[in-house]
């Protein structure tokens, strides 16, 4: 108990210096535990996505459309029970910075696929039964204050031309990961004009969602599907939802590596401030250390002052700095859903940052703690007693 | 008058673990903070030299991109009879119809799908852009399923090696060269023949667009005002260098937004280690700025001395980092571009700016961290100073 007690006063002797150790040891456990948080938050996308659905897109690439008609052929595959068409419409808000997902579903098959997007009975009615209706998120619709019945226009930049819209619905997500940044609105709204336009353009479907009986049923539907259209003039690739979002995020993989690497850079930079604070310290108090030995306290004791003041203040550092990562996650959280929901649609800790953070701390008192220690411990009294200041 | 800075390096040198330390903390942030810079830096020349002053792009009216743009045989023939364009050795205008299409091609290393362009090019195209040279096997040649990669695919994609075959669009493609485009994003690309993708794609005679050698850059505005209000024709017209510097705004921005803001965090954690040194290096040092101040010097050389021994640290630190951030310029990573959706490969790039820019951030951070601790310097009093042990 003696030694706890020397321990908490030789820690906060050097008020500032320790202060500032702490400090800084907060400011990277915060910057560790926001970079891990993007990536969760990146990742999130992957967990909502459903394993009961299938995305049949062309096998080119996502960019490349598939024929209508593609549709009823995999209606016809036992197992399957729903399917829908859908594209990315891609337009422009306003102006370019007003970024959100735009998608074409044939909507009467997209909200029995689709349940996790909560919508009320009337409003699910209005929005069937309106040509140039649209559902949005809420977290969308907060975003611009857009209330039922607002109509708003999107100029397409894939889709030439002006395209009214107007809000039938306003969905809430069933789940905390559930996407409510996004607006989805009729297929045949765009494909009626394109008929008009430029037929050339007209039937076609980015992607066809698939829905199953059950979930025994997937490796087999994905097969045959692709195999019914292998060497047609619409070759297909069908996967999961879960693997079908996977490949996105692996476009960005090496942004996302870097960042992993940054958050370790960021120990290395505090293990150096903590390595420093410490050797500084025993420096100070080699002349102490020989006193104590003088008296009879072992090489054990004067490694477990050293020790244990690393510790307290990496983990007064590292408890500051969680404290603050929870307030700024909350904060900063609630921005990001709201104002760039379709990148962070939900922006929380999870508690393997949590315990990482506070394992990293720890991790980095004991390694500070190292070099310092072995000084102490293999110094001659003699010498200890000799050194001044 | 001042006191010597071989004052100041004698007393870094004494401590040498401790300025080690700091300087390590220290470069460790210049490191980060220059590779980020460095990093945005390699895309945006990556893609800015794929333009070519002379030359104009010209896409459909609201398509920022070659992806969603599309330029009818008719309405390219139009643009190919335009007297401003210059003529090439062989007699015909330097103007070229390119389809740009996004394939799915999986990677050697671990099989992993990933997006490639294949851009459908005519004989012209390379004229156009000079800088384009095959360096192994020979150009295509017309009318056949002959492809040229350019040199950062054909390692890393299944079947992009000279002599191998890919499968796109139902059709076998053979390998029969690589190219170089000295760095720039065109090689990252698959090129063959306009025609046969057209017919293989099934784009029914649609460009993606349209590129032009001026005879003289200068026709620029006048041209662009003909071809934008021309009504058989709806388009935009850019010069090159501005469309691929577009290209590059996103994902670049989104690099040097997320970089700094974790080195301007990081650098927190790099100023407390600096705080922390030299306030210690002020306390063991009372009887020797007591000693300095009774022998003559004034405050003011006190304060500019603990400057100048913080600065040092700094400097050196941020020699540490920009030599081992220069050792980057050796890697090569690749990501997505989400301006065209597909894998584009880029280097660190270091520059002038980005060296100089590093440098003032290092000394910055000196300059912050030793602030303090130099006024607590100045202000002692000569007697205390000198009764301190």
């Amino acid at each position: 108990m003696k030694i706890l007690k020397i321990v908490f006063k030789n820690a906060f002797r050097h008020k500032l210096r320790s202060l500032l150790t702490a400090t800084g040891i907060a400011i990277a456990i915060i910057a560790f535990g926001l970079l891990r948080t993007v990536i969760d938050a990146y990742y999130i996308g992957i967990e909502a996505s459903s394993d009961t659905r299938l995305i049949t897109s062309n096998a080119v690439s996502l960019t490349f459309f598939l024929p209508i008609s593609c549709k009823n052929k995999i209606e016809q595959i036992e197992g399957v029970s729903k399917v829908c068409q859908s594209f990315w419409f891609g337009g422009t808000y306003i102006d370019q910075k007003n970024f959100f997902a735009q998608f074409a579903v044939e909507a009467e098959s997209f909200v029995e696929l689709y349940p996790e997007f909560v919508l009320q009975e009337d409003q699910k009615k209005n929005f069937l039964q309106e040509r140039n209706s649209c559902i949005v998120g809420r977290k969308l619709a907060n975003k611009y204050g857009w209330e039922e019945g607002d109509t708003f226009r999107i100029v397409g930049t894939i889709w030439p031309g002006d395209w009214d819209f107007v809000i039938r619905g306003i969905y809430d997500g069933r789940d905390k990961a559930t996407d409510e940044s996004s607006m989805y609105f009729h297929w045949s709204y765009i494909d009626e004009r394109m008929e008009q336009t430029s037929p050339g353009r007209a039937g076609r479907a980015g992607w066809f969602y698939v829905g199953l009986n059950s979930r025994d049923d997937i490796v087999r539907v994905s097969e045959e599907i692709d195999a019914m259209f292998k060497n047609s003039m619409a070759e297909t690739k069908t996967e999961t939802e879960k693997e079908f979002q996977q490949s996105f995020i692996s476009m960005v993989g090496t942004v996302i590596n870097a960042v992993r690497i940054i958050s370790i850079v960021v120990i290395a930079i505090i293990l150096l401030v903590l390595a420093n604070t410490m050797i500084m310290t025993a420096r100070e108090r080699i002349g102490e250390y020989a006193v104590l030995k003088t008296l009879g306290f072992k090489p054990s004791h004067i490694s477990s002052l050293i020790f244990g003041e690393s510790l307290t203040i990496a983990l007064f550092g590292g408890l500051l700095g969680l404290g603050l990562t929870l307030i700024i996650v909350k904060r900063f959280g609630a921005f990001l859903e709201n104002n760039m929901g379709g990148f962070f649609p939900i922006f929380e800790i999870s508690n393997t940052t949590l315990s990482l953070a506070i394992l990293a701390a720890l991790a980095v008192g004991l390694i500070a703690a190292i070099f310092p220690t072995i000084t102490a411990v293999k110094m001659k009294i003699s010498d200890g007693l000799r050194q001044i200041g | 008058m001042k006191i010597p800075i071989t004052y100041n390096l004698r007393n870094l040198m004494t401590r040498k673990l401790t300025t080690f330390l700091t300087v390590l903390g220290v470069g460790l942030v210049v490191f980060v903070f220059a590779a980020v810079l460095m990093l945005a830096e390699g895309f945006r020349k990556t893609l800015v030299s794929s333009g070519d002053p002379d030359n104009v792009i010209i896409l459909r009216k609201g398509a920022n991109a070659e992806l969603n743009s599309g330029v009818s045989r008719t309405q390219a023939n139009i643009i190919k009879a335009l007297s401003e364009a210059a003529v090439g050795d062989d007699g015909k205008p330097m103007v070229t119809g390119e389809t740009f299409t996004v394939n799915n091609l999986p990677k050697r290393i671990d099989n992993q799908p990933s997006n490639v362009v294949v851009r459908g090019v005519s004989p012209e195209s390379l004229i156009l852009r000079d800088r384009v040279k095959i360096v192994e096997g020979r150009i295509w040649r017309p009318g056949t399923s002959e492809i040229i990669t350019g040199k950062s695919i054909a390692g890393k994609f299944i079947g992009c090696g000279l002599g191998e075959t890919i499968k796109m669009g139902g059709r076998e493609w053979t390998v029969v060269g690589v190219f170089d485009a000295a760095g720039s994003s065109f090689q990252s690309e698959i090129w063959g023949d306009a025609e046969q993708f057209m017919d293989a794609f099934r784009r029914s005679s649609v460009f993606s667009s349209v590129t032009m050698k001026l005879d003289d850059p200068s026709v620029f505005p006048a041209l662009k005002e003909k071809l934008e209000s021309d009504p058989r024709l709806t388009v935009d017209v850019k010069r090159e260098i501005e469309f691929y510097e577009e290209q590059s705004k996103g994902l670049g921005l989104f690099i040097k937004i997320l970089g700094i803001t974790i080195t301007v965090i990081f650098s927190f954690g790099a100023m407390a280690g600096a705080v922390i040194t030299m306030y210690s290096s002020v306390a063991s040092r009372s009887a020797e700025i007591g000693t300095l101040r009774a022998i003559g010097f004034r405050r003011k050389n006190i304060l500019a001395s603990f400057l100048i021994e913080c600065l040092l640290i700094s400097l050196f630190g941020g020699i540490i980092g920009l030599f081992f951030a220069s050792f980057l310029q050796f890697i090569n990573i690749s990501t997505t571009n989400w301006a065209t959706f597909s894998e584009v490969v880029f280097g660190f790039d270091i520059n002038g700016g980005i060296v100089l820019g590093s440098m003032l951030f290092s000394l910055t951070m000196g300059l912050i961290g030793g602030f303090a601790p130099a006024i607590r310097a100045s202000r002692m009093q000569v007697v205390d100073a000198l009764r301190a042990s």
